[in-house]
């Protein structure tokens, strides 16, 4: 177990490096910052003392250099637009990201697991097909859209909910509702599935010869062995949202990290861009390293 | 008092399926007494395992139907019973283990718990559940049973996890236990250890045992009496010696001819140079030597048999001949030509004439294509062998040899049983008009009186075509009728080499001997003698 995580945590410190390396080049590949940053009037002078200012001068690789001499004192720079520390303005925003990731998959994985499991135990029954057909819009219904509908119909025409902004408890309903459905149908199709295969198992068999009564039968024969394949996906789709639910935070001016980044892109702040993308792969990071811990704490050929 | 401690009576049980009910057993009776053995024989679709999993109210419903009949336990009809009821019956006075125990056995869960989950479903104290795990646990020979406990069942070997399956059964002493092909895919010394602890352990418990197989050797080995089953019907019943020496159906007689073992053996008798010649032949998977120096010789229309138990590395032999992975020593050399240091490119033209046939059709022919589809590809791969004019007349001939008909060409692989499965696979092989044909336990997943059919199809090829053949196999009989020349393997090298009558009439190595002896023979005055020779072995060996 020790040496499966020293591994995976060395192939994701390579892997964060490789993101660092491409992420330095290509935003000196879009052009010259001095040109970038700079007004289009600003003359050659400004423009020289700008270079001079941030180092544009040296080589490539000194510049490289210093870039990760920074990122190892997590210096990411000024925020060019808000005159803070990047990493300041890039962790605020996370920040509220963060809690509508957590809240929204903590909802999604308890209702996907109850409702697939019910589903599961009357495949084919009335309450099985309502219960996949509206999986299946769910995961694959685009979100921009019920974000639009549901302002419509909740904030326009009831005006029951607020619009937009995170001010009080009401503000954060639509968004984590918008964010709930996608997940919600992709993880109780594989919470479905993975229990009716699990229900079919050989072991379940033996532990009904065993005359083990049918609440263990399901809550420990069954269930630790079904979530296996159902805590990857949950991974997955938390990652995702950990990336900065770019289009729902922006269409309900929810201030997290997709939304700096959009507002970042929008306005060449590059510092903000870069921690943010930072920020970001480091939490997906330790987020697979969680699933694989989980995952090793259900599974025991795992750990070996 | 019940005049049997279990008798089904008049039993049928019937499925909804998708393509109609299908009656998978009709009206059948038996009974099982106190201290006695019962072996319910049949093949697969017989209805073997219906009424056992009736009786441990296994069979889901629906689709499964019970239409009629009486399962009566101590005299009381246990489909009258409430559910409840006849869980508490479970795992208590009657038990069940199952062919596969790796999938039988829940992954996540230690092993110690398992066993003892048995005793504390009924009722016993965590403690007292524990202890009966552990003491059972070392009654069934696994060693160091108590860190065992902590184990999970990947950390077993099989025979290892058919005896813990045995503990869960038996923690609480039930009266029956039932064992469904308890030793089908086990090795066969392993197989003769654990129908002797399931003796031992039924003299010590008087529970009487239901033993369902479908092999005539296992109901030789340990049955008091026997059922046949075909179609869902008892065909007949008797002793084994009665069943042996006197069968009136013609099923069973059947069932009795297509046991392999039997027939005259072959004397090889070939001074020609050898096609092949396999060298020192190694294979190292880090510090683990699988192949530790494998020397043979094949000649055309020869068959060369390699025997051994799992992880004896006769599979990795022919996966090292086939560039199916990279040998870590020694030289292939065929016609005359060393083949393993060739390139990918430079081994396309001689594939096809080398051919592979595996253990299981069902994974190794593609479910999306048609049979012409499958047997034709190999023309498309090697285009000088076949205008394509003459593909479909040539599919046509190739399935009337392997005995099926021009007219299944058009059908998918799921439309056919196992052994026309099979059948298929070995015309996707002769195809390519191959000299040699490399068979991986191709007939080990077959009925007998399928393995039957298909080794008389090979057997016809070699004799027909001159193709030579190495038959990777870990049933014996089988090799005994099919093979000219044998190699035991053990543990990465070669044991014994010999010609099939020096292997099987004087072997040499005590464990070709041991090997020899734990085979199962289906005629029970035979078995018995064979019995004692392994008991004298293993005693000489203790």
């Amino acid at each position: 177990m020790k040496t499966m995580l020293g591994k995976r945590a060395v192939s994701s410190l390579i892997s964060l490096f490789v993101l660092i390396v491409m992420v330095f080049f290509l935003s000196r590949l879009t052009g010259d910052p001095a040109a970038l940053y700079l007004p289009v009037d600003a003359s050659e002078e400004m423009r020289q003392n700008f270079r001079e200012i941030h180092g544009l001068n040296d080589p490539v690789i000194v510049q490289f250099g210093r870039y990760i001499g920074d990122l190892v004192q997590l210096d990411f720079g000024e925020s060019l637009r808000k005159a803070r520390p990047a990493i300041d303005v890039v962790l605020e925003a996370f920040v509220w990201t963060l809690w509508l990731a957590l809240i929204t998959m903590a909802l999604v994985s308890v209702a996907a697991i109850v409702v697939g499991s019910i589903a599961a135990f009357n495949v084919g029954r009335p309450f099985d097909r309502v219960a996949s057909v509206l999986s299946l819009i769910g995961a694959s219904a685009p979100d921009f859209w019920i974000a639009i509908v549901g302002i419509v119909v909740f904030s326009v025409s009831y005006g029951l909910l607020p619009t937009s902004g995170t001010g009080t408890v009401w503000h954060w309903i639509l968004p984590i509702a918008v964010l709930f459905i996608r997940p919600f149908g992709l993880i109780l199709q594989i919470v479905r599935g993975s229990m009716i295969n699990a229900l079919g198992s050989p072991y379940v068999k033996t532990a009904r010869a065993k005359g083990v009564k049918n609440r263990p039968v399901i809550f420990v024969h069954t269930l630790r062995n079904a979530m296996l394949p159902v805590i990857t996906v949950i991974g997955d789709q938390a990652a995702a949202l950990l990336n900065g639910a770019v289009v729902v935070e922006t269409i309900f001016g929810f201030p997290g990290v997709g939304k700096l980044m959009i507002d970042s892109i929008l306005q060449r702040d590059f510092n903000v861009i870069l921690a943010a993308i930072m920020v970001t792969a480091i939490a997906i990071f330790l987020m697979n390293i969680l699933i694989d811990i989980a995952y090793a704490l259900l599974d025991p050929r795992i750990r070996t | 008092m019940a005049d049997h401690l279990l008798e089904v009576r008049d039993l049928s049980v019937r499925f909804h399926t998708a393509q109609g009910i299908v009656n998978a057993v009709n009206g059948i009776s038996w009974h099982l007494d106190r201290g006695e053995t019962l072996a319910i024989l049949g093949e697969s679709g017989s209805g073997k395992s219906v009424s056992a999993s009736a009786i441990m109210n296994l069979i889901d419903m629906p689709p499964g139907e019970i239409t009629s009949g009486q399962i009566l336990f101590d005299g009381v009809d246990l489909l009258k019973k409430s559910e409840e009821d006849r869980r508490r019956l479970n795992g208590k006075r009657i038990s069940m283990i199952f062919q596969d125990p790796l999938g039988h056995l829940n992954p996540v869960y230690p092993v110690g718990w398992q066993i003892a989950e048995t005793a504390m479903a009924h009722g016993k104290p965590k403690d007292e559940a524990y202890a009966r795990a552990l003491a059972l646990m070392e009654r069934v020979g696994i060693p160091d049973p108590k860190a065992s406990m902590d184990k999970y069942p990947h950390q077993f070997s099989g025979g290892q996890r058919q005896r813990l399956m045995i503990a869960m059964a038996l923690v609480l002493k039930p009266d029956i236990l039932i064992a469904d092909e308890p030793t089908t895919a086990l090795d066969v010394t392993v197989q003769a250890e654990v129908l002797s602890l399931l003796e031992e352990l039924q003299e010590e418990t008087g529970m009487g045992l239901l033993l369902i197989t479908h092999d005539l050797g296992v109901v030789a080995e340990a049955a008091d009496r026997a059922v046949v089953m075909e179609g869902g019907h008892i065909v007949e019943s008797g002793t084994p010696r009665e069943l042996y020496h006197h069968a009136q159906h013609p099923y069973t007689r059947k069932l009795l001819a297509a046991a392999p073992g039997k027939g005259e053996m072959r004397d090889p008798a070939s001074d020609e140079q050898p096609i092949l010649r396999v060298q020192n032949l190694q294979k190292s998977y880090g510090s683990f030597a699988a192949l530790k120096g494998v020397n043979f010789d094949l000649h055309a229309g020869e068959t060369l048999a390699i025997v051994g138990e799992s992880g004896s590395g006769k599979s990795t032999i022919a996966r090292l001949m086939l560039h199916l992975e990279p040998a870590s020593g020694g030289k292939v050399l065929w016609k005359g030509e060393e083949i393993l240091s060739k390139t990918p490119r430079e081994m396309g033209p001689l594939r096809r004439q080398l051919q592979m046939v595996f253990q299981d059709p069902t994974q190794s022919l593609n479910p999306h294509m048609t049979v012409f589809q499958i047997i034709s590809e190999a023309w498309v791969i090697h285009p000088d062998i076949l205008p394509k004019s003459q593909w479909k007349d040539r599919v046509a001939e190739l399935l009337e040899q392997v005995g099926l008909k021009p007219e299944h060409a058009l059908r998918n692989p799921h439309q056919f049983s196992g052994g026309q499965r099979q059948r298929i696979a070995i015309a996707r092989a002769l195809a390519l008009e191959p000299d040699l044909i490399i068979c991986d336990e191709a007939v080990s997943a077959l009925d007998v009186s399928i393995q039957a059919q298909v080794i008389a199809l090979l057997g016809e090829l070699r004799d027909r075509l001159g193709i030579a053949f190495i038959f990777i196999a870990h049933d014996l009989p089988v090799v005994r009728d099919f093979a000219d020349h044998v190699l035991v393997m053990q543990r990465g090298q070669v044991v014994e080499h010999g010609t099939v009558r020096q292997i099987f009439e004087a072997p040499r190595q005590g464990y070709t001997q041991r090997l020899l002896a734990a085979g199962l023979d289906s005629d029970p005055d035979v078995q018995a003698e064979r019995r004692s020779q392994r008991l004298a072995l293993a005693a000489t060996q203790a």
